[in-house]
């Protein structure tokens, strides 16, 4: 295990990015350890969310995009012509900023992924549905109402819903793109407990705006600034030691 | 300081004044309008005049009956909407989901459509002559009956599918509004979850977009219901004997029924009641079909909000 855990299962190099004209990320390298949680934190607009977004290839939706450099998962590079991206993006999950629960039952919102990958047994689907949402900390809220619609849950639970309907297909990966950032501090404690246990069955990347929550839940901090990697190491070390001028400036609250 | 008294504020007493008159204007327009109809109309209203035929006495009031008529209107509407919503649905998904808005062949598609809904009737009716009747159906025949007359000719079929391109912008306009309203979050969702742009589509945009395809249904069917110049050429009748039994026959239409009754009677005091009579049903046939449209809608958006599936 501890073996393991220094071999990064995300590898990112030399990775820049552009939205047409205007270049988003600068040369980016980040090796994601695995079974821990990252956090990728730094003020609006620094390619935070970018950078996640190309992780499991969401940025391949927008026409004007520009990539350059490797992502490896693996060992594999995920950009390669041969990955199939509907399997990367099995592999890679994500959780949205903004809560996206289908207007489906619960249990359909659990099923999704699950059906498009072939499965119909109803057992199986029951089964898999219960133990995703066990794993997310929502099945003793929800277990008597399955059937109801998952918009009839509160934003927190959503949130939940989602990360459950995330890990229903048993990814390597979860990417959360600050998943507290419409919660009020009750659900958000919630999700944070929930990363600190989800992290022993998943790699988990959390995009964050809160320092706090970067200190609370991750092991690795990345501090971006205006597109560029400026500090990546332990949240202890960011936090209590940075190395850089900035990153300390930034989480002292001097700007940002 | 006292504040000054407050002076009559003319402006807004007569602008109140202007607007109201003229909303009441219009609506005492359609109140006299639907009133005169209703009026002169119901005392036509009999079980023999709804569900009787045309044997003989077209313009007689006593004998007349207007059952042919509302079958070939209903079957019209329904084949149409058979015809349309396929079409202008898969359109509509190919504009918002898949074309590029900023291309130039999409704005070429789009000017087409707009233009395509500013075309008067009268033009889809010589279009569904020329294209339907004779190419499409002409080919028919000669490739498939030996030149022997069966499709080139008016027909409910052409009738029906010059009334789909008719009443398709209305369709595309409603169903990419709808699909245009759908979060890009629900989409991003189940990419991230690994489906494909057409699971997506399938599973999660369109049946959040379904009320306004049917509301684009209903736009259609209010319209086709009415129309009648696009059908003059194509496929109605002014009489005949039998109900249509086959695609490639001719039908009677309540619309084209009004023209006929209107501009065709020998003795015009005579036929009033009728032409009254046919109008009348033919505004509650519209409106039993707008309100099945509604109904449907709103069991879809219900059923959404507790989405039990």
């Amino acid at each position: 295990m501890d073996n393991s855990k220094d071999k990064p299962i995300v590898q990112i190099n030399r990775l820049n990015f552009w939205y047409g004209d205007k270049q988003a990320l600068f040369d980016i390298n980040v090796g994601i350890a695995p079974n821990c949680a990252t956090a990728f934190i730094g003020p609006s607009g620094c390619g935070k969310s970018t950078l996640l977004r190309c992780l499991n290839r969401m940025n391949d939706l927008n026409d004007e995009q520009r990539i350059e450099g490797t992502i490896t998962m693996h060992g594999m590079d995920i950009r390669a012509p041969e990955v199939d991206v509907i399997e990367l993006r099995k592999r890679v999950g994500m959780v949205f900023q903004k809560s996206n629960p289908f207007p489906k039952s619960i249990f359909e919102n659990i099923a999704y992924g699950l059906r498009l990958q072939g499965s119909q047994k109803k057992n199986h689907l029951a089964e898999r549905v219960e133990s995703s949402l066990r794993r997310a900390a929502l099945w003793e809220e929800v277990k008597d109402r399955l059937d109801e619609s998952a918009l009839s849950l509160s934003g927190g639970q959503q949130q939940r819903l989602c990360i459950a309907r995330t890990i229903a297909v048993e990814p390597d990966v979860v990417l959360m793109d600050e998943p507290c950032s419409a919660l009020d501090p009750t659900a958000t404690a919630k999700i944070e407990e929930l990363i600190q246990d989800l992290k022993r069955y998943y790699t988990i990347i959390i995009v964050t705006h809160n320092m706090q929550q970067a200190t609370r839940c991750s092991d690795f901090t990345a501090f971006f600034y205006l597109g560029k990697l400026i500090e990546f190491d332990t949240t202890t070390k960011i936090f209590t030691n940075p190395a850089n001028k900035q990153t300390e400036d930034y989480i002292t609250g001097r700007f940002g | 300081m006292p504040f000054r008294r407050k002076r009559t504020d003319w402006q807004s007493l007569v602008s109140t004044a202007a607007t109201g008159v003229m909303t009441f204007s219009v609506v005492a327009m359609v109140g006299v309008i639907l009133g005169n109809i209703v009026w002169n109309g119901a005392a036509q209203m009999s079980l023999h005049f709804i569900f009787g035929g045309t044997k003989e006495g077209m313009f007689d009031a006593a004998h007349a009956g207007v059952f042919p008529m509302i079958f070939g209107t209903v079957a019209l509407v329904v084949l149409m909407t058979l015809g349309v919503l396929p079409v202008g649905v898969i359109t509509a998904i190919y504009l918002s989901e898949y074309a590029r808005s900023t291309s130039a062949v999409t704005r070429v598609i789009r000017g087409a459509i707009n233009n395509l809904a500013g075309v008067p009737s009268i033009v889809f009716g010589l279009f569904g002559l020329g294209f339907f009747v004779q190419f499409v159906g002409g080919g028919i025949d000669k490739v498939f009956y030996g030149g022997q007359l069966n499709y080139g000719k008016p027909a409910l079929v052409w009738a029906a599918a010059t009334m789909a391109v008719l009443t398709l912008p209305v369709v595309i306009v409603a169903t990419e509004e709808a699909l245009r309203a759908v979060p890009k979050g629900l989409r991003e969702g189940s990419m991230a979850l690994g489906a494909t742009k057409l699971e997506t589509i399938w599973r999660i945009v369109l049946p959040q977009a379904l009320p306004g395809v049917i509301t684009g249904a209903i736009l259609a069917v209010g319209r086709g219901a009415g129309e009648v110049a696009p059908i003059m050429f194509t496929g109605a009748a002014y009489f005949l004997a039998h109900l249509p039994s086959h695609l490639s026959d001719q039908f009677m239409n309540l619309g084209y029924h009004v023209f006929v009754l209107s501009t065709q009677s020998p003795d015009i005091e005579r036929t009033k009641p009728i032409l009254f009579g046919t109008v009348l049903v033919l505004l509650m046939l519209t409106f039993l079909l707008n309100l099945a449209g509604v109904i449907v809608r709103a069991r879809i958006r219900a059923r959404a909000r507790q989405a039990n599936g």
